[in-house]
């Protein structure tokens, strides 16, 4: 991952943009904008690139390698992903696929794009906070209160609003 | 094998039977949580120690090379073979007895999987890093609980107490080192466990101090774990976590 690109729009965060200037510069784009199709399974629309665990995308002798990094090292829905990476790309056509679990570099939640941010809060779901200042995504507000510290899944907690009442789910900065 | 592989492989089965093991004990509170939210929380616990387990478990299985899985390694061993540290063995008592347990574990994984993140090997300083996020929030999670119990009721306090009483015996298996650990450590591969006893200590007891507990220092220190020397309970808990692969080799969900 050391094709960075000098041109990064400065407001991205440094991991995120990173990402998003490998992605563009790979000869496989196809295949990116494919997996744009494949989604986390305990998250409802949100891709697995705008997630963060899709890594990479490579053609190694004549078999496509796609390199998976699980959120959570317990997290059950690794093997529907693999399943559902393999089932779009067979889709298309490509059959040649293997999909590798990576552990490194270590999933984050800076390798979440904006999109993907901005997605969560559409369901209701806080997105991640650097300080883990967790604003209402009903009413917007900052008076919450976090009721646990597991929610649904290992990557959420669960957090009530002072203002409104609402209970939701905050996706933990990791 | 050569002698290095061995003790490496010695060295990944232990850090997986230790996850494996905990994560086992702390799914026993599924469905019997003292609320909703505190079930979930264990169970999400127990969830990343299975990760973690497996993450081993599946090197190690790499190193052997004789194409076992970590199925074969978690479902058939016997408790002799089990070679995990014996606190993460022991039942899971009462509420204040799981935090406890986990209070010290956590402050000990977060500061031993720090140092391994530094290990020569790059599979194991990869599985360090990932692990090590996650028990800096369990410990996040542990550390309110034994506050909250240990400024609560008299009631509460008590349970806090007999816990440290129990638990105080086991703490010290965590910083011993064996020979084969040791050769690891000069190779760079793994971490010494002994240098990191005195700041463990000192944590905790500011930490326990805070809210006027104090932590005894045990005389007693009950070892054995990585020699397959266990506890009565192990092979009890073994008996339930194994007995469906055992009756039904190789069944799947």
């Amino acid at each position: 991952m050391n094709k960075m690109n000098d041109n990064i729009i400065p407001t991205l965060n440094p991991v995120f943009a990173k990402r998003k200037a490998y992605r563009e510069g790979s000869e496989h784009k196809p295949i990116w904008d494919l997996l744009d199709s494949v989604f986390d399974p305990e998250l409802p629309g949100l891709t697995i690139w705008d997630l963060g665990i899709l890594q990479d995308v490579r053609l190694i002798d004549g078999e496509w390698q796609i390199d998976v990094t699980p959120t959570y090292s317990g997290c059950p829905a690794v093997e529907t992903i693999n399943a559902d990476v393999k089932a779009a790309l067979k889709a298309a056509g490509y059959d040649k696929v293997k999909v590798n679990l990576v552990l490194s570099p270590a999933w984050s939640t800076e390798m979440m794009s904006p999109v993907g941010k901005a997605h969560l809060k559409s369901i209701n779901i806080a997105p991640p906070h650097e300080e883990d200042r967790v604003q209402c995504p009903v009413c917007d507000s900052s008076n919450t209160k976090v009721v646990s510290q597991f929610g649904s899944t290992a990557c959420k907690a669960l957090y009530q609003c002072n203002d409104c009442f609402e209970n939701f789910d905050y996706f933990k900065h990791f | 094998m050569n002698q290095q592989q061995q003790n490496l492989f010695r060295f990944l089965v232990a850090l997986g039977d230790d996850s494996v093991v905990l994560s086992h004990r702390l799914s026993e509170w599924c469905s019997n949580g003292p609320y909703l939210e505190e079930d979930i929380a264990l169970g999400n616990v127990a969830l990343d120690y299975i990760g973690r387990a497996r993450m081993f478990y599946q090197y190690a299985c790499e190193v052997e090379g004789k194409g076992r899985t970590e199925d074969d390694i978690a479902y058939f061993r016997n408790e002799r073979e089990y070679t995990n540290l014996l606190i993460h063995e022991l039942p899971i008592n009462d509420f204040a007895f799981t935090m406890v347990r986990q209070f010290f574990v956590d402050v000990f994984y977060c500061e031993y999987l720090k140092q391994l993140m530094n290990s020569s090997d790059e599979t194991i300083a990869a599985i360090a890093a990932k692990a090590v996020k996650e028990s800096r929030y369990h410990l996040k999670r542990s550390e309110p609980w034994i506050r909250q119990l240990a400024e609560g009721t008299d009631e509460s306090l008590r349970r806090i107490k007999d816990a440290l009483l129990e638990l105080e015996n086991f703490v010290g298996e965590l910083f011993l080192m064996s020979d084969w650990e040791q050769s690891l450590v000069e190779q760079g591969i793994a971490v010494d466990r002994a240098k990191l006893q005195k700041d463990w200590d000192a944590y905790v007891q500011k930490f326990l101090g805070e809210s006027n507990v104090h932590f005894p220092d045990s005389q007693l220190q009950i070892r054995g774990g990585r020699e397959g020397i266990h506890t009565e309970h192990l092979g009890h808990m073994l008996s339930e976590m194994q007995y469906i692969q055992r009756t039904m080799p190789g069944l799947q969900w």
